[in-house]
């Protein structure tokens, strides 16, 4: 996207992430582990507003939001509490929905991010981290405006939510989709938030260009989704502007499929709400239990990027790759206590990564100790680099250990003298490419070279056959 | 400390219109006839006025914020059993397939 129609755009996100690493709804013991499993097989008293039943708050809840606050610089309040917020919609068991307004547990924090024109660095202002209970699933036969009803799983109900709601300090899809990077990549370190679950994340945006209303859009459910509602919304508001009509304020809704944002018809204000304190909760008071967080509080991804950049000197986007996920940060920590940083990152996260990804495997598939086997085969000159991506990619086809690949597959490197007379008997058999080569061919080395591959089968390194080649060739031995 | 406060503008001056009475039905999802509309705005402006007259005292107090002295009352994270899915739909007047059957709502 150009620079000019990234002019004027301000974009604000509200992001609801569910603190799916828990083992429990947010007010009731119902558990999380719902994802696979049949509708309403997950549900209670409490979480199905069933007369007389009453909430009792997840305490590690409650830890999990003030680790999130912390980690987006917020200031924890002394005092705060939930609300009921009202509306009648089959997602709501009980017709409101228990949520923090005033007295939020968190304002007022940043996060900085990268700009999208590349031009430094952007700091996010963080209007608040607030607790709240996800809603229902409902599920529409054929299109939303078609069916003609609507079918409600509460098996979601209750799941622990955090809405984090951000200034309108965006200025494009692109810086949008970064920043909602930055927070997974934070909570997925917090070890609060697995980001690959169904649901685990959704996005409201509002957006409006320069001096323009806003519109709001809902039903945002992925990075990509975000980064392509937007892109859409700016090019919707462009053309209201062109035709010279006004953008009017609005919700709108996001239609995955279609990639386009739809008007939504609604009669609701914020005071039609009717936001109330939840009597059936009390406040709380948990500034006493901000130190123990704070110093329990991981090492987070940028602290890490740049710790990595300085002790173990590896590249500026070898530590970038790295620390995308805190599993492979640790494993490169693991490996580099035994190799070289530098040579362990390259292997990393040029092969390793690239292998994995296109197995669709986590890190969790290799174990560290062979990783650490073969990097000290190649260092120390037993296979070539071609043989210890060969024990990687066995490994991860056919399992094994590295030692035992080695001699399954011949991966040994063949020792000098070896090479030495496969370069001695390819240049007495290959006088025509000698010619070619004398004559300022240079591809005719490179036959050469794999002629002498050829004859070791693979197993010389084509560095030392070069080598061999050129220092017969410049010696005129032939 | 600067704590984000969403006012609830109390429009306590303004009167109550039969428009209005349909509007918090319809947020209620409650279909009310022209006679019932008229007859709500009056008994809700009766409510309002009443509410009225309690403004007018002078007050300094902290609002209170919850009728019990407590505060922090948790449990731990631990999942222990739930509904089996009969009984969860036990109430339902309708329902397909395990899940609760509600009208389309737009």
């Amino acid at each position: 996207m150009s620079a000019r129609t990234e002019d004027g755009v301000i974009i604000g996100l509200e992001i609801h992430v569910q603190l799916n690493k828990l083992h429990s709804k947010l007010f009731c013991s119902c558990g999380l582990d719902y994802h696979n499993a049949p509708p309403n097989t997950h549900t209670c008293p409490v979480c199905l507003g069933l007369p007389g039943s009453l909430p009792v708050l997840n305490r590690s809840a409650v830890k999990s939001a003030i680790k999130v606050a912390l980690a987006m610089n917020c200031e924890i309040l002394p005092q705060t509490q939930f609300y009921r917020k009202n509306y009648y919609y089959p997602d709501l068991p009980k017709g409101f929905q228990v949520t923090q307004y005033d007295y939020p547990i968190s304002v007022n924090g940043y996060l900085a991010i990268e700009r999208g024109d590349g031009q430094g660095i952007r700091r996010i202002r963080i209007n608040r981290v607030h607790m709240e209970e996800d809603p229902g699933r409902l599920v529409h036969e054929g299109t939303i405006d078609r069916s003609k009803f609507t079918l409600v799983d509460y098996n979601r109900a209750g799941v622990p939510l955090l809405e984090i709601v951000t200034e309108p300090d965006l200025r494009s899809p692109k810086e949008a989709r970064k920043f909602l990077n930055k927070l997974r990549n934070i909570l997925e370190y917090l070890d609060v938030f697995d980001g690959d679950l169904d649901g685990a994340i959704r996005v409201d945006a509002n957006i409006s260009l320069a001096g323009g209303e806003r519109a709001e859009v809902k039903n945002i459910s992925s990075y990509k989704g975000a980064e392509r509602a937007l892109s859409f919304e700016i090019v919707r508001q462009r053309n209201v502007l062109r035709r010279g009509e006004v953008v009017v304020q609005e919700t709108r809704h996001f239609d995955e499929l279609r990639g386009v944002t739809v008007s939504m018809r609604t009669k609701e204000t914020e005071h039609d709400y009717r936001y109330f304190p939840e009597p059936d909760l009390v406040p709380m008071r948990v500034m006493d239990w901000v130190p123990t967080i704070r110093e329990t509080l991981p090492e987070l991804p940028e602290a890490q990027r740049t710790r990595f950049l300085k002790d173990y000197g590896i590249t500026g986007n070898h530590a970038a790759s790295l620390t995308l996920d805190p599993k492979l940060a640790q494993f490169f920590e693991d490996v580099s206590a035994a190799i070289d940083p530098k040579l362990s990152a390259s292997w990393i996260v040029d092969v390793l990564k690239g292998e994995l990804n296109y197995r669709d495997l986590e890190i969790d598939s290799f174990k560290t100790a062979d990783m650490i086997e073969i990097l000290k085969l190649f260092s120390d000159d037993v296979v070539t680099e071609k043989g210890a991506i060969t024990i990687i990619r066995t490994i991860l086809d056919e399992g094994g250990t590295p030692d035992r690949i080695v001699s399954e597959k011949e991966l040994a490197k063949v020792k000098e003298d070896v090479v030495t007379s496969a370069v001695d008997e390819v240049l007495s058999e290959c006088t025509d490419a000698i010619a070619d080569y004398r004559c300022g061919e240079a591809k005719a080395l490179n036959y050469l070279v794999g002629q002498v591959m050829k004859k070791t089968r693979g197993r010389a390194d084509p560095q030392d056959a070069r080598t061999g080649l050129l220092e017969k060739l410049d010696s005129n031995e032939t | 400390m600067a704590i984000p406060i969403c006012t609830m503008t109390p429009e306590r001056k303004r009167m109550i219109t039969p428009e209005e009475v349909e509007h918090i039905g319809w947020l209620a999802r409650i279909k009310l006839t022209g006679e019932e509309k008229e007859q709500y705005a009056e008994q809700m402006n009766d409510i309002l006025d009443y509410f009225g007259k309690v403004d007018e005292i002078t007050t300094d107090v902290e609002p209170t914020y919850h009728v019990l002295e407590l505060h922090n009352v948790f449990r731990d994270d631990i999942a222990s059993g739930s509904l089996e899915q009969d009984a969860a739909l036990a109430n339902a007047p309708n329902k397909k397939e395990g899940f609760f059957k509600a009208p389309r709502i737009m």
